[in-house]
């Protein structure tokens, strides 16, 4: 303890020139001499040198204090921000706070759309821009009101046809109209009626742009129709008209009953009236009759997601297709009923007049 | 987008030269001349005026530290390494904070100070040592150290001033306040 404060005194001498010039000469010596002598000098040059360090940094440290209050931090601070657009501000303050709003926001609209079955219904929605593109052919066998019998009623003993709709007699001797979309791609179609006989047709002309095919029974078994109680009608109904059909929705005839609701049909298509009226897979290809007695459409399709939206052809453009039949591939001359036997009637007699003329088609694919 | 900033400074070597001098005028008008400049670098790049004022004088003691020692090289302006100097520690102090977002915007040119950073912050540790050493070491140990080692007064001067009856006494007290702040600054050092 003693001998390093010794060494202090001795080496400060040395530092400051207070020996005498041997003590210094035999000092130097003894550092070339001592390398531990001589670290220790330079250990204790070094500590005076932080220390004077310290000294200079913390003088320069107090100026710079004193200096620094001389500044307009305010104006220079003002002078050099660089000036963002407010909303940029706004937007890095709120940056999180706009993160987790947008994300809540997106959350809560899914889960609304999810439990809503929005999605759902936006698919349904981009089939009807499809429907759109394709008018006339996806519309109708999208709406068609074909039934699939199979899935109604698998465990019939006569094979079972594969889609069913409603036809009616055009004329006695045999003629029957239905939807095409009813008989579209159809291997062999059946008609049968209401006692439960089934015969044989042949398609014989299909005129797909107007929904309609017009059959001919085949079968030797058949004989022929007594007269037809109704006819056509070849101007066009009124809105609220009242009209019903019968059809074969199920294996029995099923009446409907309802109103004429517009002029046009399902996206404005003038082929078809808008029938507010219950029909369902398997009315399609049914008459559509008023008060009197008159045929004046033929059901053929329903809007989904619509309701009482139902489609009838127009009985002028059924009159139409036959007219556009060629005459030469008929075997039989297709005539039209001109005279009304029914109007006089009232509902029920008109249709326990009717039901012998409609019959369910059946078709096997 | 960069605003020059025009303030009327001295020359580079009248400032080294006022440095070595030991001139408190030229270190003002050093002071006041650059320090818009690093404000501007902080407060655009998510500071505020604290830190730039922190690490401003952190570059400037650097600076000066460089002159005194004398192996200053005039290399670069000393606008130049101001700025690069405050630059470098103004993006260790954001990646400290983690503010950093990956890039900084510039509105000087800069050189790589790296070496002068890691020699100012070894600096920087002797000074905290030196500082919490002397103040252990008490009165009236601390003012008589000051006063000689840093103050450059003479031991007739600090003899009066705490009226040691004798110079040699005074320089006996004074070399054991001497050893005792080494003992105190070398055990701190074996510490950390």
């Amino acid at each position: 303890m003693s001998s390093e404060l010794a060494l202090i005194k001795r080496i400060e001498a040395y530092l400051y020139q207070e020996m005498s010039d041997e003590e210094m000469i035999q000092f130097e010596q003894e550092r070339a001499a001592n390398p531990a002598l001589d670290s220790k000098v330079v250990a204790h040059l070094d500590f005076l040198k932080s220390l004077k360090n310290y000294g200079e940094v913390q003088d320069l440290k107090s100026s710079m204090k004193n200096f620094h209050q001389q500044l307009d931090i305010v104006a220079l601070k003002e002078e050099l921000q660089e000036k963002e657009p407010a909303f940029v501000i706004f937007f890095r303050k709120y940056k999180r706070n706009l993160a987790v709003a947008a994300s809540v926001a997106i959350l809560a609209t899914l889960i609304t759309l999810i439990s809503t079955g929005q999605f759902r219904k936006a698919s349904n929605s981009s089939t009807y821009n499809a429907l759109k593109r394709d008018m006339e052919s996806i519309k109708k066998s999208q709406n068609a009101l074909i039934r699939n019998i199979n899935s109604k009623s698998p465990n019939k003993e006569i094979a079972p046809s594969q889609f069913g709709g409603t036809g009616f007699a055009l004329s006695s001797n045999g003629y029957l109209v239905t939807n095409y979309h009813v008989v579209q791609g159809a291997d062999s179609v059946y008609i049968q009626n209401n006692k439960g006989e089934s015969f044989k047709v042949q398609t014989i002309y299909i005129d797909p742009s107007y929904d309609i095919a017009i059959l001919q029974i085949v079968d030797p078994l058949f004989e022929s129709l007594s007269p037809l109680p109704y006819t056509f009608k070849k101007s066009s109904s009124d809105l609220g008209e009242d009209v019903y059909t019968i059809g074969y929705p199920r294996d029995e005839v099923v009446y409907g009953k309802g109103y004429l609701s517009a002029q046009t049909g399902f996206g404005g298509d003038s082929i078809a009236y808008q029938v507010s009226i219950p029909v369902n897979p398997g009315n399609s290809g049914g008459p559509l009759m008023d008060n009197r007695g008159n045929v004046i459409g033929v059901i053929s399709g329903k809007q989904t997601q619509v309701d009482g939206a139902a489609f009838a052809i127009k009985s002028d453009y059924l009159l139409k297709a036959i007219e556009n039949i060629p005459q030469d591939s008929l075997k039989k001359k297709l005539k039209i009923n001109s005279k009304n036997s029914l109007a006089s009637f009232n509902r029920t007699q008109q249709i326990k007049k009717m039901q012998d003329y409609i019959f369910m088609v059946k078709v096997y694919n | 987008m960069n605003k020059k900033i025009n303030h009327s400074k001295p020359t580079d070597s009248e400032i080294i030269l006022g440095i070595l001098n030991n001139s408190s005028s030229i270190l003002k008008h050093l002071y006041l001349a650059y320090f818009p400049m690093i404000l501007q670098l902080v407060i655009n790049n998510n500071g505020d005026e604290d830190d730039a004022k922190d690490i401003y004088q952190e570059a400037i003691i650097v600076l000066h530290g460089k002159i005194k020692s004398g192996d200053f090289e005039l290399s670069s302006k000393l606008k130049t390494f101001i700025y690069s100097v405050c630059r470098r520690l103004w993006l260790k102090k954001l990646s400290q904070k983690s503010r950093f977002s990956g890039d900084i915007k510039d509105y000087e040119d800069y050189i790589p100070v790296e070496q002068e950073i890691e020699h100012h912050q070894e600096k920087d540790k002797q000074f905290t040592m030196m500082h919490s050493a002397l103040k252990d070491l008490g009165e009236p140990c601390k003012t008589i150290i000051e006063d000689f080692y840093i103050h450059n007064r003479s031991m007739q001067e600090i003899c009066e001033k705490f009226g040691y009856t004798n110079a040699d006494n005074a320089k006996t007290q004074k070399y054991k306040c001497l050893q005792r702040l080494k003992k105190i600054f070398f055990n701190q050092k074996i510490e950390k």
